[in-house]
């Protein structure tokens, strides 16, 4: 079922400046996330994406077409009622956004004093979300005494604290260094896994989306221009922009400078062989090339893992009699994409 | 110095003219100024309560009464001290006078102050469901409170220098203390002692207000 519903949506804003143009930020896009998923949308900075996952607590209008969070229509909705939906959708931040004049404790506690929870409560559920944040002897720090992953854990459990069913994280991580992003998007992992809740990643960062999302939206220029599995997005990506994306962290059919440099370094004929879990798995691809007396070595690309399934480009240097090596070709090409370097 | 010692309790009676006129405008004008202050921050494009027209009337009423002298300030708006307080003259006169002129003052010392605080962490709070205006009392005035602090101690220190002037409507205080007995008289030493409390005045004041913001931002 899905949690967040955005049918036929775009954004534009008024011209910044009299004589400029309207900018469209999101156009026409249709995207339903389903509950209990972590869905990654990942775009160059300008592609829309902060815009969008921002129509989802209306934080910006959406100009035409409809937002659904949990079966209640978001757009169209009066300030007041607006108020009741935001307390079920937390929200973290690239700048973590912390109150710099309230402790930790006064953080988290803001949004129980919004939603009018008892103050007879406060204590338990606030130590609950430092304990689980791993920040339980942090409660009396001011944010500024906390370093950007302990802020950033602070962002979480301010925004689990009213117990959502979604949350947004728009580029939660983007501020952080490699180890520290890590644990932050385990945490977030965690949040969908232990909590069930649904969750919304926005970043430009490639890694943050295999590390952590189920799905992938990529977004160009106000529009959605791939969706799908994380498997099937990183391992046969459609869309240009995809494809740039995935590059960056997956070595495909090497070209250009690469392709020159194997060529260099090595003699034989240079074939990729790209695997998934449904092509033949590399050890009888091997045996395919030795039973035919070719020889081989792994020049470039490697496996990856995604979601607990591998796939990955290989690409070998084959030395041996050309008709053995078309032979071979030939038979590995009915289980597994082959491309041959030209 | 025998004639200082005659003065000592309209002296003193001065000093708490002064502290009693400066307390009652700070008070009555840095509510003004708060209020006048958010609603220019607020109404500006992008803002909480974003308000084209409303802004530019604020804006153009605020840049009317900024730079009218305070002197020339007193006696044009002597009638509606008339109207509002029931008297042209004296300390109510210059407390209405003083309060008015203040609470333009002060409001652009509040927007500026508010301009400084993060988007971000008002934002964040609209995410979480605080409405505009608990989002503008527990979220925008407590982000900016140490800013808003100095500049609040700053608006005292400029009152005490506004309110010297009182003795041109008949008003007390130190200033229109220091002009009668010192200026007029050809005594200095008079002059002088009225000097040396204001500057202690304002040097207390400034104390305070740093001491207190350095508390809020724990700096």
């Amino acid at each position: 079922m899905a949690i967040i519903e955005l049918d036929n949506v775009s954004k534009v804003f008024p011209p910044a400046h009299r004589g400029a143009a309207p900018v469209s930020a999101v156009e026409d896009v249709t995207l339903h996330v389903e509950a209990g998923e972590i869905a990654g949308i990942i775009g160059y900075s300008g592609a829309g994406k902060s815009t969008l996952v921002r129509l989802v607590n209306a934080l910006e209008k959406a100009t035409s077409g409809t937002v659904t969070v949990d079966g209640t229509t978001v757009t169209g909705l009066s300030e007041r009622r607006l108020r009741e939906v935001r307390l079920g959708i937390g929200m973290i931040f690239q700048q973590f956004n912390l109150f710099s004049s309230r402790t930790v404790w006064g953080n988290i506690a803001y949004p129980l004093q919004i939603a009018q929870v008892p103050k007879s409560q406060h204590q338990k559920r606030i130590s609950e979300l430092l304990h689980f944040v791993g920040l339980a002897d942090k409660a009396h720090s001011y944010p500024e005494q906390l370093s950007g992953g302990q802020k950033q854990r602070v962002g979480i459990a301010r925004a689990l604290a009213t117990s959502p069913k979604v949350l947004l994280a728009d580029e939660a991580t983007s501020a952080l260094d490699p180890e520290t992003t890590r644990d932050v998007l385990q945490l977030l992992k965690k949040v969908n896994v232990e909590l069930g809740i649904t969750t919304v990643v926005i970043t430009h960062e490639l890694e943050v989306v295999r590390a952590i999302a189920d799905r992938v939206v990529v977004m160009e220029r106000g529009r959605v221009v791939e969706d799908g599995a994380a498997f099937d997005v990183f391992a046969r990506p459609r869309h240009p922009t995809t494809k740039r994306f995935v590059g960056t962290l997956i070595d495909g059919v090497p070209t250009g400078a690469t392709l020159e440099s194997l060529r260099a370094n090595h003699t034989g004929r240079l074939v990729t062989l790209s695997f998934d879990d449904e092509s033949l798995p590399q050890s009888q691809a091997f045996a395919e090339l030795i039973s035919g007396g070719i020889e081989f070595e792994l020049v470039h690309g490697g496996m990856e893992d995604i979601q607990g399934r591998s796939f990955g480009n290989l690409t070998l240097a084959l030395r041996g009699e050309d008709a053995a090596i078309d032979h071979a070709l030939g038979r590995l090409r009915e289980r597994v994409a082959v491309t041959e370097a030209a | 110095m025998e004639r200082l010692w005659e003065l000592r309790d309209l002296f003193w009676e001065s000093v708490l003219e002064t502290l009693y006129i400066v307390a009652v405008t700070l008070g009555i004008g840095g509510i003004g100024g708060l209020v006048i202050g958010v609603a220019l921050y607020v109404t500006r494009k992008g803002g909480l309560l974003a308000n084209a027209p409303v802004s530019i009337v604020l804006n153009v009423l605020v840049n009317f009464f900024r730079p009218i002298p305070f002197v020339i300030f007193i006696g044009a708006v002597q009638p509606l001290a008339r109207l509002v307080v029931g008297i042209g003259i004296g300390n109510r006169a210059i407390i209405f006078a003083l309060s008015l002129a203040a609470a333009f003052g002060i409001s652009r010392i509040v927007e500026q102050n508010l301009v400084s605080v993060d988007p971000g962490v008002i934002e964040a709070a609209r995410a979480m469901g605080a409405g505009r205006f608990r989002t503008i009392l527990t979220v925008l005035i407590p982000e900016a409170l140490g800013p808003l602090i100095l500049g609040y101690t700053f608006v005292f220190v400029a009152l005490v220098d506004m309110s010297a002037i009182a003795g041109v409507i008949g008003g007390g205080g130190l200033g229109n203390f220091a002009i009668v007995y010192g200026y007029r008289q050809f005594n200095p030493a008079v002059t002088w002692v009225a000097v040396i409390a204001i500057v202690v005045i304002v040097q207390v004041a400034q104390f305070a207000g740093n001491v207190l913001a350095r508390r809020i931002l724990r700096r």
